[in-house]
């Protein structure tokens, strides 16, 4: 072989230079040792030591939704992998790329039982997109770019390497990236145009339409979300977002009607009840979208774009199934419109008054008060100031999460970071780092809750080491609110093990991590704190301490249909029915 | 809006739960997969039916092509028509899954199951099994003074039937392959 033969950890390292890696987000450990001597002899690569695997994970999250490029993590065998596998399932319940390089004991010692070995790929195995264990260094190469092939591809998601560590210590070829090309994953990109031609028949034929779309627009690129309003424009139809895909419309304007879902708007939750024509690109209706399945959305026909086939027809049947990429079915689809007839305008006007109506009732608003922080208020002030400053925003889980994606507004793609199928407490703090690390000049807010940010606050730590700037904004209620809410409405008012007790001072944390730690009490604090927030050069926590009993509305309850909503706390809908109370 | 200290929940009834599975007719499928023979491949398999709760009712596997290093996959599957068509999707989706094919949909095939049965006796009831086994083309592969092991090849339903006159005549142990299936005709999947 004329071919220079380089150790593993450096095909390792060449490999991610070559996929065009900047940042690793890692945590060392025995099993990985030979990659991080590498790291250490070069300059191409940045690792950032996280605090906790789980992190190192949700920060790569954080980074490959804020960018659009594959994030990258590397862990150690053993407890280093299986703290990676919460962030590896939120990864693949949301579809984010990301390559997460584990290490694992010697090939020889596989099976044994020896020190740290976990069976990695088989833990993984069904919370990765896929998942290899090299196990010949002849193979490594080529393993780590179909790794990233892998997780960019198709619908993207978490790729796992295991790298036992004689195999980083080995001897063996490079291959480049564009010397291979993969065996049998093969994603179908471009959308069946007699498919694409009866949507548009559809679209064209319209009376009561609405737009139904969600995080596949921001996997699918700023070109979708570019397309995706071109279309909308057109068409002069109403659109909603799930919560995954927020900011692949701008959240401003008149057309958009605002977020689906249990906690979405009366408007969207009702146009979609009531269309005729659904049109669901990249989204795919996840029961927190359609509510109680034989009453969703009956009286309307139903377009599915979808880049993977299983999302179509696996809880709702469609008429038209289109398989391909967001944006290049947009593009025909727009070519295949212009060909058409406009929507009939009369109709559509009738809709869009039916539509004006239920905005009417202004299903977000709430009670205001002149002495509590309302969770509600805290946001909307929130957003007014940091509105025109083109922010990022990470949230945790809970209430608080909710009530960002009601009222804070994203008018682009890839602003806005939350775990929405898995549903991750812990998870914004860390995401924040690494949406700071890809852009650092930028306003990181991760809005909070005080139970969940105690999850991954080892991570203030890594603020502290890398200087991050980021912003963590607590709507303090001192309950794990979600959970309270659940209790007030299925279990009778009984708090059982939802109250937070003995929390930190949290502006005391702040210090002690050298962030600047601030807090609110009264309503006539608010805006100074979030100005003094936004001013700081540093990581700022604030504590805001809201309405404890503060419910979030609207509200579908758990079994019941999309459009029977709760909109106020004096209002009990219906019943919560048996179905209900089995449901998460 | 808080339901002060309503006491105990009210019991609820759950049979709802079971009323929705059953509510659409189940349809048997054969679906053949053929994929890479890589580690790992047939768990992947295997898990995606057990961690969305899909049903197996056989599945066998083997290289079929040792230079491309190809194995098929041919599993026997029930379930209503929206699940059958996520099962394929699914299976599609897997990385190294190269084609998956629905026998059952695509046309005429041929399913055949492979067994090993043993029978042990004396007298009149030994020589009826192996009368039975004659007219099922069964081929005897062992025999002592007290027992016969069979061979047979056959549908499903033939092997069934097959095993089912054997019980009286003291069956003792089976053991079945599971379906292998193919399209009729000429043309190759
Ligand atoms: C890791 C994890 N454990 C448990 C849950 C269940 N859960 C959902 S919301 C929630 C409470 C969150 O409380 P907090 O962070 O204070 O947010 P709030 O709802 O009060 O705004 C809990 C426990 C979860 N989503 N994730
Ligand atoms: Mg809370």
């Amino acid at each position: 072989m004329s071919q220079a033969q380089l150790s593993g950890a450096e095909i390792i390292l060449k490999a991610l230079v070559d996929q065009g890696v900047e940042v690793v987000f890692g945590y060392p450990g025995g099993a990985v040792l030979p990659i991080y001597d590498e790291l250490f002899k070069q300059n191409s690569l940045r690792h950032v030591l996280v605090r906790h695997e789980a992190g190192a994970v949700h920060a790569a999250e954080g980074y490959a939704r804020s960018t659009g490029r594959v994030g990258c993590v590397l862990v150690t065998s053993g407890p280093g992998a299986t703290n990676a596998v919460t962030g590896l399932t939120d990864a693949f319940m949301d579809s984010i790329p990301v390559v997460c390089l584990t290490g694992q004991v010697a090939t020889h010692m596989i099976g044994n039982d020896a020190f740290q070995e976990a069976d990695t790929v088989g833990i993984t195995r069904p919370c990765t997109k896929h998942n290899y264990l090299v196990r010949d260094i002849n193979d490594l190469a080529r393993v780590m770019h179909e790794a990233f092939y892998v997780a960019r591809s198709g619908r993207p998601g978490p790729v796992v390497v295991d790298l036992p560590k004689d195999v980083q210590l080995a001897k063996g070829p490079y291959l480049d990236k564009d010397g291979f090309a993969h065996r049998s994953y093969r994603p179908q990109v471009t959308g069946d145009p007699a498919e694409i031609a009866r949507a548009a028949e559809l679209i064209a034929a319209a009376k009561r339409p609405v737009f139904y779309t969600g995080g596949g627009i921001i996997n699918s690129g700023t070109r979708a979300a570019a397309l995706l309003a071109e279309l909308v424009g057109l068409t002069g139809f109403p659109i909603t977002n799930t919560v995954m895909g927020l900011g692949g419309y701008p959240g401003s304007d008149p057309q958009f009607l605002g977020m689906v879902g249990m906690h979405g708007t009366y408007e969207a939750n009702l146009a979609m009840a009531h269309c005729d024509l659904m049109i669901a690109i990249g989204a795919r209706f996840d029961d927190r979208v359609t509510g109680r399945l034989d009453a969703f959305s009956r009286g309307s026909k139903k377009i599915h774009v979808d880049i993977d086939p299983s999302s179509i027809n696996k809880n709702v049947a469609v008429d038209v199934a289109i398989v391909g990429d967001a944006a290049t079915v947009l593009a025909d689809l727009i070519a295949e419109a212009h060909r058409r007839p406009a929507p009939e305008g009369k109709a559509l006007a009738k809709w869009w008054a039916q539509i004006e109506a239920w905005r009417g009732r202004e299903c977000l608003r709430y009670e205001p008060s002149p002495t509590i922080i309302k969770p509600q208020y805290a946001l909307e002030r929130l957003y007014a100031q940091i509105k025109d400053r083109d922010a990022y925003v990470t949230t945790e889980v809970g209430q608080h999460q909710m009530w960002a994606a009601q009222f804070l507004k994203f008018e682009q793609p890839n602003r806005w970071m939350t775990s929405g199928g898995l549903g991750t407490m812990g998870y914004g703090l860390p995401a924040a780092v690494g949406v700071q690390l890809a852009h650092p000049g930028s306003l990181v807010i991760d809005v909070a809750g005080e139970a969940s940010i105690l999850m991954n606050i080892q991570e203030l730590s890594t603020i502290a080491q890398y200087r991050l700037p980021v912003k963590v904004f607590i709507l303090n209620n001192e309950y794990m609110g979600m959970v309270r809410q659940w209790q007030d409405i299925l279990h009778g008012g009984r708090y059982s093990e939802s109250y937070m007790a003995s929390l930190p001072d949290f502006v005391k944390l702040a210090e002690s991590f050298g962030a600047v730690g601030l807090r609110a009490t009264k309503p006539s604090e608010v805006d100074d704190v979030i100005a003094e927030m936004i001013a700081a050069d540093r990581a700022v926590i604030v504590d805001m301490l809201v309405d404890k009993t503060e419910n979030c509305y609207p509200m579908i309850p758990s079994g019941a249909p999309h459009y029977e909503m709760i909109l106020s706390a004096g209002e009990r809908a219906h019943e919560v029915s048996d179905q209900g109370l089995t449901l998460v | 809006m808080r339901a002060a200290a309503r006491g105990a929940a009210p019991s609820r009834d759950l049979r709802w739960v079971s009323s929705l599975v059953d509510r659409e007719a189940l349809r048997r499928h054969t679906i053949a997969v053929l994929v890479d023979n890589e580690a790992g491949v047939l768990a992947r398999v295997i898990g995606l039916f057990s961690g969305r709760g899909y049903n197996i009712e056989s599945l066998t596997v083997a290289e079929v092509d040792p230079v491309e290093h190809l194995s098929r996959i041919t599993i026997v599957t029930s379930g209503t028509a929206m699940i059958i068509e996520q099962i394929k999707a699914q299976l599609a989706r897997l990385v190294p899954v190269h084609q998956v094919n629905d026998l059952t949909l695509e046309g005429p095939f041929v399913s055949r199951e492979f067994a090993l049965i043993k029978v042990a006796g004396k007298g009149e009831a030994r020589v009826e099994s192996l009368r039975i086994a004659d007219i099922f083309r069964a081929r005897v592969v062992d025999s002592t003074t007290s027992s016969f092991t069979f061979e047979m090849t056959g549908s499903t339903e033939k092997l069934d039937a097959f095993i089912n006159l054997l019980r009286p005549l003291g069956l003792v142990e089976i053991a079945r392959a599971g379906a292998v299936a193919m399209a009729r005709g000429h043309k190759g999947s």
